[in-house]
């Protein structure tokens, strides 16, 4: 599927709603993962017998240990309020693709097992049983699902089909049919600490290789310590941030600003990835064996604080489940929360004076921010409801002086995903990852032409690669995408303090 | 007393047995499940008080659907605040001593019965004509429509054009309470209009209805955003702690 041939969607002009295509992408899905991706996790290597039957007890499980999901798959009235909002229909059309129809997916399972009207008048109510059909839409269709949650947000019962999706995934994991691209990743994290498979070795090559960079670049001896015991700070970052462009002047605009602010601090080799690719498939069990390599981490290294770097669905993890999955935290210094973003400390180190920005540096660029969706609208940032929001566009409008918003329906909790989130960010789904991107591009697009828009921030790893990747399709630079700490380091005086 | 109101009385009986039975059972259910994570869609308030009052808010305003969609939400709030005033207006079937609320709505009650109606139709308008709604619109969406429009337009013809002895109608109701079978009268409208809502009291639990009890369940509306200030574990999960290595 090297060369897949299709064609990226064009701008719509007044953001009408697409007609209807019936299967419009029903030929998209990812590559099946191998038996020797599956077992490490602990589910069969491939289809197991009578997995019609196994589908539906794990469906029963899952629907005894989540209130969340009996709840959604009871309460949807089909009202239609949410056909229109998923980008993946906006990109391509296909009616599956609308959040409702993606849910009737599983829902329809549901009602014929777990429902007296589905067990009576299976017609009437859309009940059906599993069967190849029924699996083949699931495999395809809760892969065209990014768990974005905006659906969510305007269902009148909250209905978040991201909670179905996981699910879905769950239950064809568990009958031996899971995405090549999320367990072959999360095979390497339980053997090697993160996604890319980087043994310390590597990494510490590669620290050190930054460390020269920053002193070539600005004659300043910034360090990227790994593995230190006592440091006060364990940061864990998506492990993009270690060499894919964006991502690394992320990196680098950290450990600008740990130096100038004075705070100790060490990367992990253990726990050196903070996206929790578990959260993808759905398994509760996957991402507490993921999210406790940070708690042994911290523990070994003895830190009194944890810091994660720009990352959506990490910072979901994070901040909404570290919590559950590996807490309680009480080992640690109860001043901070755990665990902080990177921007809230930034943020709070531009407030206080702890570190000084000028924003000339980026005068060379007019900045829009692209609010990451699990940010948005899966954590927080700050005190107050909202500090999600405001927080990186502080420290945005601190480092520039010029930033402009995109259209607020397509911004904050109303933002579109990159189309590249919830473990579809693989090259084997690429025609939906450019169209998924539709209305982010559309909604860039008029910031370029109306305000001489140069480049859009991002805080996620996700967001970055599947922006450098799909923009070209619409005729935008890959390098129009940037960290929101590469314009901190890009303005952060270093040197000695006045 | 006649067959066919021991047959109404004891389908009455029936149905609202079904109805309170089954809606229990289903609201223990949900309260009995746990909640694994935390996952309010955020941004979320910060307090239980916050989160109580977000709820509310989607109870009494429809708040979200009026953020996706102005006219599916003109019309649900048509047919649920009209369906609203017009189960007020019924009180005075099973009182009586009639309270003064029930007496202050009497007039505007019958607006209540339009409007329901109207928004009904509002909302089966949309299921034929917009492709997106009609491509998820199954045959058990439209009967519950048709039930519904059934029992607003049967209640609405006995007020405006063939009425029925609703003082008999409530000495049927009131000795229902009391467990004293009356004679209910015989006219078609009424029997139709009480059928349909004996028929809908018992689908109820068992279908879409289920929205009602649904939104003061669902986590993402409910839930407070407090993830990292307290430790939210759900006692299956709590044993996964003490294999862990650390
Ligand atoms: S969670 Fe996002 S990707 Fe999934 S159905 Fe909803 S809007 Fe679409
Ligand atoms: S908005 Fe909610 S209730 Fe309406 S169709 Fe979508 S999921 Fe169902």
């Amino acid at each position: 599927m090297a060369d897949q041939k299709f064609e990226t969607p064009a701008f719509r002009e007044f953001r009408d709603n697409p007609a209807i295509k019936d299967g419009a992408m029903s030929h998209s899905q990812p590559f099946v993962a191998k038996p020797e991706h599956n077992t490490p996790l602990g589910f069969p290597g491939e289809l197991v017998d009578n997995w019609e039957v196994k589908a539906v007890e794990k469906l029963g499980d899952l629907l005894n240990k989540n209130r969340a999901l009996r709840v959604y798959l009871d309460s949807c009235v089909k009202c239609g309020a949410c056909t229109d909002k998923c980008h993946y229909f906006l990109g391509t059309g296909d009616p599956k693709n609308m959040p409702v129809a993606r849910q009737d997916l599983l829902r329809s399972l549901y009602r014929r097992h777990f429902t007296l009207a589905g067990k009576l008048v299976p017609g009437l109510v859309g009940a059906k049983d599993m069967d190849k059909e029924m699996l083949d839409d699931w495999y395809k269709y809760f892969h065209q699902c990014s768990q974005c949650r905006r659906c969510s947000v305007f269902c009148p019962y909250g209905i978040d089909t991201a909670e179905i999706s996981m699910a879905a995934r769950d239950i064809m994991d568990h009958i031996g049919v899971g995405s090549k691209y999320s367990n072959e990743i999360l095979a390497k994290v339980h053997v090697i600490g993160n996604n890319l498979g980087l043994p310390q070795p590597a990494l510490a090559d590669t620290l050190e290789g930054l460390e020269e960079d920053v002193l070539d670049d600005d004659g300043v001896d910034v360090k990227f310590p790994l593995d230190v015991h006592g440091a006060d700070v364990l940061l864990v970052t998506p492990s993009a941030d270690f060499f894919a462009e964006p991502h690394v002047d992320g990196l680098i605009g950290y450990a600008k600003v740990f130096h100038q602010a004075g705070i100790s601090w060490t990367l992990s080799s253990y726990a050196s990835e903070a996206a929790n690719f578990a959260m993808f498939i759905g398994s509760y069990e996957q991402m507490h064996k993921v999210a406790n390599r940070i708690r042994k981490a911290a523990l070994d290294l003895g830190v009194k604080r944890i810091i994660f770097g720009e990352c959506g669905h990490a910072w979901r993890v994070a901040y909404s489940f570290l919590n559950t999955l590996a807490g309680p935290w009480d080992f640690l210094d109860p001043k901070y929360p755990v665990p902080q973003h990177i921007l809230e400390v930034t943020n709070g180190l531009i407030q206080s004076g702890g570190i000084v920005l000028d924003a000339e540096a980026n005068d060379d660029k007019v900045l829009t921010f692209h609010d990451s969706c699990n940010v948005a609208r899966g954590s927080r940032m700050g005190d107050v409801e909202g500090g999600q929001f405001i927080i990186p566009r502080n420290v945005i409008k601190a480092s520039v002086n010029r930033f402009v918003e995109m259209d607020p329906q397509t911004t904050m909790e109303k933002t579109f995903c990159c189309g590249g989130g919830g473990g579809l960010l693989t090259d084997d789904l690429m025609e939906l990852r450019v169209k998924g991107a539709l209305p982010r591009m559309e909604a860039l697009h008029d910031v370029v032409n109306n305000h001489g828009v140069t480049h859009m921030a991002a805080i996620c790893a996700i967001c970055k690669s599947q922006f450098t990747k799909v923009m070209p399709y619409y005729g935008f630079s890959m390098d129009m995408i940037v960290s929101v700490h590469q314009l901190v380091g890009n303005a952060i005086q270093l040197g000695a303090k006045e | 007393m006649s067959t066919l109101s021991v047959i109404y009385a004891i389908l009455f009986y029936a149905a609202t047995a079904v109805l309170v039975v089954g809606l229990a059972l289903r609201i223990k259910l949900y309260a009995a499940t746990p909640t694994p994570l935390k996952i309010p869609t955020m941004p979320a308030p910060l307090t239980k008080s916050g989160a109580a009052f977000r709820v509310f808010r989607e109870v009494a305003f429809f708040e979200s659907l009026f953020k996706s969609n102005r006219w599916i939400w003109i019309f649900a709030v048509l047919f649920h605040a009209g369906l609203a005033l017009v189960l007020m207006r019924h009180v005075r079937y099973f009182q009586a001593d009639i309270w003064l609320v029930v007496k202050l709505i009497q007039p505007f009650g019958i607006y209540g019965g339009m409007a329901m109606v109207a928004g009904l139709l509002g909302l089966w308008a949309r299921r034929l004509v917009q492709e997106r709604i009609r491509y998820i619109t199954g045959p058990s969406d439209h009967l519950m429509l048709a039930l519904l429009v059934l029992i607003g337009l049967s209640g609405l013809n006995m007020k405006f054009l063939s009425h029925t002895d609703i003082i008999q109608v409530k000495t049927f109701f009131l000795g229902l309470l009391r467990f004293n079978i009356q004679d209910l009268p015989t006219d078609g409208p009424l029997l139709i209009h009480l059928g349909a809502v004996a028929a809908l009291m018992i689908v109820f639990p068992f279908s879409k209805l289920l929205h009602a009890p649904g939104v003061f369940f669902s986590p993402s509306r409910n839930q407070v955003d407090d993830a990292r200030d307290k430790r939210h574990l759900a006692p299956w999960a709590a044993h996964m702690d003490a294999d862990r290595d650390a």
